[in-house]
């Protein structure tokens, strides 16, 4: 007596929600803080690190900063001859206020200023729509920005021209000199880097051998012994009664430092290019400058974007270096402010070493960003 | 036969010896012969010419000559009587105490945040994020800055030191630490210790052996932390523990004794550290992302454990993608250290400025600059070189 019960469906289940576990908040922290027991633990570490760290920075920033003020009093406890309680420890935003011009132009003519600020001005107008991939018009952007830019800009800050005002640069001091000094050190550094990889790849010998000393000396050693050497070692190389400007000795350190490590990033692109690509060109009926040109240097520096950004950020780092040499930087010119007797208290140099490097960080911050957005644009698949 | 020749007549008539690559080539590489030759010859004949006028004789004589200034730190001998050789000998070691420190802390630093960056845990993954991102975007000097006038001259006055564990002090000169004193017999610690690393390396090597004839495996690591650690103190016990501490004292106006770490070594040597960190962090991270998923895929299904495929298979391959470049940022914070003339610590970039204002041998002094960075760049990329070459693929 066999007995079978059959069994079967004939309308869709319906649809269910996910388990409660599975999704909404508690899934989500469950995932991700308190998988396990490690990771709970690591999770508690993190957040005591936090309420360690964020009370304190908060409220030195911002809850008991000085925002307002015209002296050191402002700035100081009353034992240290100020107005602020005894333990009060917040930062004087007062003095960024105070310094904010000089830390932005340095010492140029405060009538002149709007000079730098037209160039700025100018630079930004022309820059932005040159990075910006859509915007119409490249080949007459880029002229105005690589040809008529720096001559209008060289006018604009040196004068002595058209009845303006000559500056001498021993004046220039802030984020204008940070500015100026990165990027015609960028714009000088990418194509001497580029020569020189392309001579490091050369099958000429002495062409080879020189790029190689070069970039292998200057990669070798420190920025700051190539911006000693630019200070005190060119005057020697010149003939009596020739001098040049500290602040072109500078930037030519500066820039040198830079070519070399551009070189050996373009290099790293050169390298990824296969010898099929140049095969294809000779076959063409190319020559070496049309090889490189348009297909060798088009492909590789696309391959290296990331890493070109890299030496710009590294470069605009670096230029703090020349407040070693006695130049007023962003930096420097922060630094020199500390020892202002109307300023001087406890919270000034770090208020001010905090400000110069949120400047700093927004500035790197923006060309790591750009290059990741350039990185993925400039993606067309054929990277393994 | 005739259109052979045509094409050779062509061939011939159209290619100038000028359109010939190889006198071309010959042509590019004498005209920048010339132009460099000619160049440095105008360099020189300036350069004697300016020095003849100042009254500066050339030449590495004046090293013998008597310094006459004091350093504030010193690992060697020295005192102000000596030679400039000795003060720059001086600085190089300093330089080098900054730089081994900085490379062991940075990647210690750099190593763990790079994991952490990696995490499944949501929250460590962020904090290690903003560290990086803070710490990649601002220039070291500025880091330097921060520990040097920010944060260790914010420390109380000598009179209000902090007392910290172990007879610890901080105050704003710097950071006292009981001084050890080693006693009758101490040798034999070092001692110790050296024998361990031959035992190691000897039941590395038949450990080894072992395995590739038996396939049985022993556990390398234990034994020679075991060695490592065990020997060394058994020789402490042996000796009769030769050790006393000297504790910093507080007097009216600063702590006497002990061991003190001046602000400006303590500020290069964190700076360096935490900057370097970042970028050995993301160097890192990349590394392990680098390694194919297969690879851990295929280790589980071959049965091994998270932490076996982590040593066996993941990390081997990450070293490879990871080690060219973290010698280039050891090299980075090498170079990095020479910062310290910005706040005094005497290094040997420091110490040079010190005698090329003194003496005016400016050429002599960026030389040797050049030559020291030179032969630490060289050294340090050869030890890489020579551990990246034992890491690298084995094809067949």
């Amino acid at each position: 007596m066999s007995h079978t019960e059959f069994y079967a469906r004939d309308e869709m289940a319906g649809d269910e929600r996910p388990p409660a576990a599975e999704q909404g908040i508690v899934a989500w922290l469950r995932k991700n803080l308190f998988a396990s027991i490690p990771d709970t633990i690591l999770t508690v570490v993190g957040l005591i690190i936090i309420a360690m760290v964020l009370p304190s920075v908060i409220g030195w920033a911002f809850i008991n900063a000085q925002w307002t003020g015209t002296d050191r009093s402002y700035c100081a406890t009353v034992a240290q001859g100020g107005i602020q309680p005894e333990g009060w420890s917040g930062a004087c935003w007062a003095f960024v206020g105070a310094k904010f011009q000089q830390f932005m132009f340095g010492q140029y003519p405060i009538d002149q200023r709007w000079r730098v600020m037209l160039t700025g001005i100018m630079f930004v107008a022309l820059l932005v729509p040159m990075l910006i991939p859509t915007a119409p018009r490249k080949l007459l952007n880029a002229i105005l920005l690589f040809g008529v830019f720096p001559v209008v800009a060289f006018v604009l800050l040196v004068g002595g021209v058209f009845g303006l005002q000559y500056v001498e640069t021993a004046r220039w001091g802030g984020l204008m000199v940070t500015l100026v000094l990165s990027v015609v050190g960028i714009a000088v550094s990418l194509p001497l880097g580029i020569l020189l990889a392309l001579g490091r790849r050369s099958k000429l010998p002495v062409i080879k051998l020189f790029s190689v000393i070069f970039i292998e000396t200057i990669r070798g050693v420190p920025l700051v012994t190539v911006l000693f050497m630019a200070s005190v070692m060119f005057p020697l190389f010149l003939p009596a009664g020739m001098t040049f400007d500290k602040f072109l000795r500078a930037l030519v350190g500066v820039a040198l430092f830079a070519s070399a490590y551009m070189a050996e990033v373009v290099r790293g692109g050169l390298q990824a290019i296969p010898k099929g690509q140049y095969e294809g060109a000779a076959s063409l009926g190319l020559s070496y400058w049309q090889t490189t040109g348009l297909v060798v240097l088009p492909q590789a520096l696309k391959l290296v974007i990331p890493g070109i950004v890299n030496t710009f950020i590294g470069l605009f780092k670096d230029t703090s270096l020349v407040t070693i040499i006695g130049m007023f930087d962003l930096l420097g010119i922060v630094r020199q402010n500390f020892s202002d007797t109307n300023w001087a208290s406890p919270q000034t140099p770090i208020s001010g070493l905090v400000f110069a490097g949120f400047i700093f960080w927004l500035f790197c911050f923006g060309m790591s960003r750009y290059s990741i957005y350039m990185e993925h644009r400039l993606d067309t698949g054929h990277k393994r | 036969m005739v259109s052979q020749d045509t094409i050779r007549d062509t061939g011939s008539s159209g290619a100038s010896f000028y359109n010939d690559p190889k006198i071309r080539g010959l042509i590019y590489q004498v005209v920048l012969f010339v132009l460099l030759v000619s160049f440095i010859y105008w360099i020189v004949g300036n350069t004697v010419e300016n020095l003849r006028r100042a009254n500066i004789s050339s030449g590495f004589a004046f090293l013998h000559g008597r310094a006459g200034f004091d350093i504030s730190e010193t690992l060697i001998s020295y005192t102000s009587d000596d030679t400039y050789w000795r003060a720059l000998l001086v600085g190089l070691v300093n330089t080098a105490v900054v730089a081994v420190l900085g490379v062991i802390t940075a990647s210690i630093i750099g190593f763990l945040v790079g994991i952490g960056r990696l995490s499944d845990n949501w929250l460590i993954r962020k904090i290690c994020l903003v560290y990086v991102e803070i710490f990649r975007n601002i220039p070291p000097l500025l880091v330097i800055f921060f520990w040097y006038l920010g944060v260790l001259s914010a420390l109380p006055q000598p009179r209000e030191s902090l007392e910290l564990p172990f007879g610890a002090w901080l105050n704003n000169r710097g950071f006292f630490l009981p001084a050890p004193i080693w006693g009758e017999g101490a040798w034999l610690i070092p001692v110790a210790f050296l024998v361990a690393v031959a035992l190691c390396w000897f039941v590395a090597r038949r450990a080894h052996q072992r395995q590739a004839a038996t396939g049985e495996q022993f556990p390398v690591l234990w034994t020679s932390v075991a060695l490592l650690v065990g020997l060394p103190l058994l020789a402490f016990a042996a000796a009769g523990f030769p050790l006393s501490f000297e504790f910093p004292k507080k007097s009216t106006f600063n702590l006497l004794g002990g061991m003190q770490i001046k602000p400006e070594f303590m500020s290069l040597y964190l700076a360096l550290s935490f900057y370097t960190a970042a970028f050995i962090a993301e160097i890192v991270r990349a590394g392990v992302l680098g390694v194919n998923k297969g690879q851990t895929e295929a280790s589980y299904a071959l049965g091994l454990r998270r932490n076996q495929a982590l040593r066996l298979v993941i990390v081997p391959q990450a070293l490879r993608i990871i080690i060219p470049p973290l010698t280039s940022q050891y090299l980075n914070l090498t170079k990095n250290s020479s910062l310290a003339i910005a706040i005094g610590y005497p290094d040997l970039v420091h110490i040079g400025g010190t005698i090329l204002n003194q003496s005016g041998q400016a050429i002599e002094i960026v030389v040797i600059w050049m030559v020291v960075y030179l032969g630490l760049s060289l050294i340090m990329s050869g030890a890489m070189n020579w551990f990246n070459a034992k890491m690298a693929l084995v094809e067949r």
